[in-house]
Order: C-alpha cells, then structure tokens, then sequence
C-alpha cells in the first residue's frame, strides 16, 4: 500500500540538529560474544520479576532467568549460555541502585530448550500469540518498556480499530529504528501483522520522519505485501511521541491522563515490533536488540546488535574507543535521555542509544529569571503555559501547578531546549509531577 | 581490544557529568537577545544622530551610561551578581533615550533611567520580574513630572549636520521648518502638538497632510523625540526584530492596525477633529512603540491571541488619550496601562493543554 493518509500538524516541537548522519548510513554490526553480562532484573515498567536461578546454576541461551511478577511485568531471560554469576547491585539507567544478575559466558552461545517457532501464526489463536509475547519477555524497546502483551490486550470495552507501528524516531542523534527498518524492516512488518491480528485491526500504520527517506522507500516497497500503510512524518521532534504520532496520523487527540487505546490507537515500536516477529515467527525471547553508539568523541561510532546486559563499556570499546575524553555519557538520545556516572551500566531492553558527548558540547550554565519570550509556550507540544508553571514550581505551589495541567508535562525537553534564559524547566516539573504523585499515593 | 591501542582512556567515573535532560540546548541567551535587540535598534540610532546631530549622541550615551550604572550600583547595594552583562539595562537605557527630546539635559536622563532602573525594575525583582516596561516608565515620569522639557523644548532637525547641530538651538533651521509647512518657530512643535494646536480651524490639517510632510515624517525629518521620529529606520529595525525572533509580528500589527482603523473612523466621521491614519502612524511614538516597547517581552502577553488584544489595546488608548486627551501623545501611557493587564490577558487566552476537550473536563 502506498501513503496516502493525510497527516495532521501537531502544535510546537522544534528541530534539533540531528547527528544522525555520524551512524545512519553505517551497517549494522553484530556485537561479539562478551565473557560476562550484567543484567538488570527488573527492566520493564510494573511488577519486578522475580530470579528463578541462583548463582552456579548452568544456563542455556533463551533460558527464563526471572518469572513475572505479576500482569503488567515480563520474565527475564539468559542474554547467553554459562553460569548464573552473583546478585550485585548496581547503578541503574536512571541513577538509582538496582539489582542486577551476571551471567558467566560459557562461549558456546548454545540456545536451551525454550520456545517453539509459530511459523502459521495466521491461523494460531490470538491467546498462544499473546502468551508467546508474554514469553518472550517483550516490552515497548522504544523508551517506556510497557509490557508488550498487557499493550496487546485492550479491555473489551476499549474499541481498537488503529495499530501505530512509530519509526519516527525524533530523537536527535538515534539511528538505532532508522537501522532495523533498513535491515530489518520486514521482520518489523510482520511483528506488525502479528499485533495486527491479536488486536483485530485492519488500519496499521508506520509513521517515519521524512529524514529518513531510504527508510521510507524500502518500508513502503515491503510493505506492499502486507495490508500496512507507511506515512512519510514532517520532521519535528517530539514527532515520536505517542499523542503527537497519533494525532499526526489519525487526527485524535489523548487526553491528560488518558491512553492511546482510549482513542482506539495501539502504538508500537518499530524494535518491539521486529521483536514480536522474532518471538512468534522464530521462537527467540528478547535477549539482544540494536543500539546506537554515537557521539562526537566515539572513534568509531555504529549500531550493533547487542545483548541485553552489555555494559557500555564494552560497547564503546567495540567502537575502538574514544578520541577525546567525553564529558557526558547518556543512555538513550540527548532531547530525553539520561545521563550516566559510569560506563558499567547495561544495555537493558529499551536502550536505543548510547550518546556520548564532547566538552565543549556540553553546556554548564546556571539557570536565570524567566525573560517571559515565550519561546517555550510557542515550542511545547502540549501547550502548555510554562513560565508560570515553572514560578509556581520555584514557589513550591504544586497544587496551583497541578490545577495548571503540570501533569500534561512529557518531558520531552523542548521548553528547556528553547529557553534562552537556560530555565531548568524539565527539572521543575518533574519535581513537581513527583510531589503531586507521591501526594495522590498518600490519599 | 583497542583500548589498550588507544591513547585516550574511557571515562572513569567521577569525570563524568551527570544532569538532567535535554543535553541539547539551543543557541540562546538572554544577553544575546539584548544584543540583537541593541543591533536592530542601530537604524534608529543612526537617524537621532543624521537628523538630530552631537546632543542626540549624547543623549543616547547619558542613559545608557546611567541605566547601566544604577543597575550595577543596585546590585551592588543589595550584594547580588551583576546583571550587567545580560545588557538588560543598555536596552532600557537606549530606549528611553530615544524617548526623549534631542536636547535633553544630564539631569533629565538622570531622572528618567532613576525612575525606569531603580523604580520599574529593580524594586520589582530585576529582570524578568517587572510588570511595565521600564523605558515606557520613565518616558511617563518624566512627561508628567517634566512636562515643559518633555513636550515643548523641540529642535528642529539638522539632517546630516552632526557638529553644526550644536547651533541648532539658537539658529533656526528655516529650510526644515519652511518645508514641514506648519512649524512657526525656531524651536519646533512636533507634528502631533500642531495638530492638537490647529484644531479648530476649519481644515487646520491640509498643511500638515501633503505629500512632502508625509515623506518627511516616513524618513524622520521632524521635530520629536529622537527614535520617534524615523519611521523609515524603525522598520529597518523591525525586520531585524522580525528576523532574530525577538518579537511577535502579532502585536506591532495589532498596535498599528487598531491605530490606522480607529484614526481612519474618526477622521472620515469629523475630519476636522484628527488627522488621518497615516498621520497617525508615521508620526510620534507609534512606531517605535508598537515595534520596540509593546514587544518588550517581559511585559506583553505570552499567547499570539494575547498579543493581538494587548497591541489592539495599545492602539484603541493612544489615539483616545491623542486625539481627545491632555497629551499630545499616548504611546507610552497605553503601553503602561496595558502592561498592567497582561497577567489578566495570559490568564485569560491560555488554552487548555493538548488533549483538552470540554466532554474531557478540565481541573478549572
């Protein structure tokens, strides 16, 4: 099928530079087996999992490592085969401490007994489908790690008639989906039929950023085969975000509070997509995925598949190191990504980059009074009215900055990537969303 | 691997820089935008000085020299970091300098950049946090306080006689007045007191409405204070204000709009009361209001809907307090008056966020 949807313009966004071309046209490699990985125990949003194994034990490639604990939580498996190492506990993504399992690399890479392939998924009940996904061990590879079978499976009164498969990636500096289109795009496409069919949707879209139009072609030429429409996006960060990609393409709007299935929209990410694919169609849990490793001070900056638990150390030596020392190391993209205090971190199951960032890249700067330019009321994709709302935060009047929509706040970066006053905006209103939250839980 | 090879190690922890996101940041600050905004206010400054000679420089240089110097004086009194480098006070003080009359005393300017630094700003909480325009502040201190200098002590222009001005004070300019048509002495009227003046004759306006006085009031050649004058280097400055995004095209349109439309109704109604709306606009403040104080974005709206209330605002009080009021000009009152209804107006167009419908319900 060809694009022929009309696509809305959401509000705001702005366009960063890209940083793109360091790691787009670039091959994707395969990373090589690694003598240990590190790797984090809970990695999805809702309940942790639960370890399953203790230290000694022999594991197989594939093999569960951890059982869900709970709905909205998804079992762990062994990146590799070997031995289960200690429980350590280490610094997560987000700087807090965590627990983590090695797991010793025996080198055989041998995969254990675990899940068959469905090979006539069209004709297995949506059920096994599910539970495959749940098996596997699948969450949103795009930054939030949902759990992919709770995504797939809208109360009933919920009426879905929208798949969104979002290779926008608006994220400056990511190529990680720009690369698994190019190279794996038909795996992403019948991930896609996959979810398509256990949601029962005929309309699936791909939306991708215009930026990428070798991207854009070889999808729309795959996807000929299969009832999916590929829409070419206007390049606009956060054109990637859930509320704007499906008001781009669908023209409804999510409300504060709400989720896309309240709109009839299921989105997905291109990577969990393709993960899906591998779960059902080869049977392989989700144990690698492909991160970008980029940045002015990598020598050789690539995407690699990697597996799960890969520290970044290892990663960045697999791009010949560095060139110059780098001030920042952040996991993820520079607009919403978090940076790191060491380079032991893992690659977890949403990592889709790892950027580092040169000296004089990085701004230092103390935060001045509010000018009111408005540069950030005119930029943010929510509308939100920010130069009072980050007063009210300074002020401490979180409950007059929740009457004030603070709540709506995605924290996608933009008013502070505008605000010429260097303003710590994503700050304030995180703070104040965590205040109103831990408020809300105490009633 | 090839760390051992390469010279320059891996981070170690604690060399690392840990913040929040975004790690990218736009190309901005506010001194930058106090710069842009000293550039495009170049043109007019060029124009004090062709039309208006030496004494308009040193007008200019006695504000900013004041504005700057209370601004580092205050911080220093109240043992707080100088803001003197964000540039802030420079652009108040070339503002207010091209708000006033070329021959300005020291005193004068000392007065003004008092009032607009130390009264409108800095008692507020400095930068960012006064609710009315600074140089607007001073301008109306000064024309209620000082209503003589303010409004009657004009000179005539002297284009492109920079030293010889210095004369200019003492030996009339004839040629200038001659060709403005309604200027009688050697100290000049400004346009707008002329019309104010000649308000009873029976067409006291044809003098002021021929093709040449219009061509002198576009250029600046006209007795009024320095940057009012020369709408011409004004929109020059515009397009720079336009071009840097410094400004929203929303409330200069607003401004000069609800001028030209409220001026052109009155007129057709009672031509013997106003001039017409091109009179309106090219002469007095209305330019260098409309462009470079009713876009000070500290105190105009946040919104575009915002915007096109408080310029419309703007416009409506102006040609009140000009045509029917005390003053011969009301740029810098309305502006005044209509800073202090931004948070009402803010509070009033803000929309509710993306996702926002009536049936959703919002938390007002």
């Amino acid at each position: 099928m060809n694009s022929t949807q009309k696509v809305v313009k959401f509000r705001g966004g702005v366009h960063p530079r890209e940083g793109k071309e360091l790691t787009a046209s670039r091959e994707l490699r395969i990373a090589p087996l690694l003598e240990k990985y590190i790797v984090p125990i809970r990695q999805s949003i809702g309940a942790p999992p639960t370890l399953c194994v203790k230290k000694g034990d022999a594991v197989k490639k594939g093999q569960r490592i951890a059982e869900p604990g709970g709905f909205v939580s998804v079992p762990l498996h062994s990146p590799t085969s070997g031995t289960v190492g200690d429980v350590v506990e280490i610094i997560g993504v987000t700087g807090a401490a965590e627990q983590a399992v090695e797991i010793i690399a025996d080198g055989q890479d041998e995969w254990g007994a675990g899940l068959d392939p469905i090979p006539n998924w069209e004709n297995t009940d949506r059920e096994l489908l599910k539970k495959r996904i749940l098996d596997a061990g699948i969450v949103g590879m795009g930054g939030a790690a949902f759990p992919t079978h709770v995504k797939l499976s809208p109360p009933p009164e919920k009426n879905i008639d929208t798949l969104i498969i979002n290779g926008a990636e608006c994220e400056p500096y990511l190529t990680a989906d720009h690369r698994l289109m190019l190279d794996r795009g038909e795996a992403a496409l019948i991930g896609a039929s996959i979810a398509a069919k256990i949601l029962k949707v005929d309309r699936v879209f791909v939306g991708i950023e215009e930026n990428k139009p070798d991207a854009i072609q070889k999808m729309t030429e795959l996807a000929s085969k299969y009832k999916i429409n590929v829409v070419p996006l206007r390049v606009r960060y956060p054109q990637g975000a859930e509320k704007q990609l499906i008001y781009a393409l669908t023209g409804r709007k999510v409300v504060e509070g709400g989720l896309p299935m309240d709109v009839g929209c299921v989105v997905m990410n291109v990577g969990t997509a393709a993960a899906v694919h591998n779960a059902v169609v080869l049977g392989e849990p989700l144990i690698e995925r492909i991160t970008t490793v980029t940045g002015s001070p990598v020598a050789d900056p690539a995407n690699f598949l990697f597996r799960i638990g890969t520290p970044i150390r290892k990663a960045l030596e697999l791009c010949g190191g560095v060139t110059t020392p780098p001030a920042k190391v952040i996991m993820g993209g520079p607009m919403m990504g978090f940076a790191q205090s060491n380079i032991e971190v893992p690659i977890t199951k949403n990592s889709s980059g790892v950027l580092l960032m040169a000296p004089e890249e990085v701004e230092q700067f103390m935060g001045n009074p509010c000018i009111r330019c408005g540069r950030c009321v005119a930029a943010c994709p929510m509308n939100l009215l920010i130069p009072q709302l980050s007063v009210m935060v300074e002020a401490e009047k979180f409950d007059m900055a929740e009457h004030n929509y603070v709540m709506d706040c995605m924290e996608c970066g933009i008013c502070a990537y505008v605000c010429p006053a260097k303003r710590p905006l994503v700050q304030h209103f995180r703070r104040a969303k965590a205040e109103i939250l831990a408020k809300r839980r105490k009633k | 691997m090839s760390e051992e090879n390469n010279t320059v190690k891996l981070p170690e922890p604690g060399s690392l820089i840990v913040s929040s996101s975004p790690h990218l940041h736009e190309n901005s600050s506010i001194s930058k935008i106090m710069l842009q905004v000293l550039l495009c206010l170049l043109p007019a400054v060029l124009a004090a000085v062709w039309f208006f000679g030496l004494p308009a420089l040193k007008v200019m240089v006695y504000c900013v020299a004041f504005c700057m110097l209370l601004e580092y004086l205050w911080c220093r009194l109240m043992k707080q970091k100088s803001t003197l480098c964000d540039f802030s006070a420079a652009v108040t003080g070339l503002i207010l300098a091209l708000n006033l009359p070329s021959h300005s005393q020291w005193w004068l300017c000392a007065v003004g950049s008092f009032v607009a630094i130390i009264i409108a700003k800095q008692v507020f909480g400095g930068l960012g946090q006064n609710p009315f325009n600074p140089a607007a502040v001073g301008r109306v201190a000064l024309l209620i306080g000082f209503t003589g200098p303010m409004t009657t002590q004009w000179v005539a222009p002297t284009p492109g006689a920079f030293v010889g001005a210095f004369d200019a004070v003492t030996t009339a300019t004839p040629l200038t007045l001659a060709k403005a048509g309604a200027f009688q002495a050697t100290t000049s009227a400004t346009p707008l007191s002329v019309a104010k003046n000649c308000a009873e004759n029976v067409d006291p306006f044809a003098a002021l409405q021929t093709a040449d006085s219009y061509w002198n009031y576009f250029i600046g050649n006209m007795g009024g204070s320095l940057g009012e004058t020369s709408a011409l280097a004004i929109l020059i400055g515009a397009i720079g204000l336009l071009a840097f995004r410094l400004i929203r095209w929303e409330i200069p349109v607003a401004v000069l709009g609800t001028m030209a439309i409220f001026t052109w109704i009155v007129h057709t109604t009672s031509p013997s009361t106003t001039p017409g709306p091109l009179f309106h606009l090219l002469t007095g403040g209305a330019m260098i209001g409309a462009f470079f104080m009713a876009t000070d974005m500290v105190t105009s709206p946040l919104t575009r809907r915002g915007c096109v209330i408080f310029g419309a605002g703007i416009g409506i009080i102006t040609c009140v307090i000009r045509i029917w009021g005390g003053f011969p000009e009301g740029m810098s009152f309305a502006i005044v008056i209509m800073n202090a209804l931004v948070p009402l107006i803010d509070r009033f167009c803000f929309k509710r966020p993306f996702g926002w419908t009536h049936a959703s319900g919002g938390a007002k």
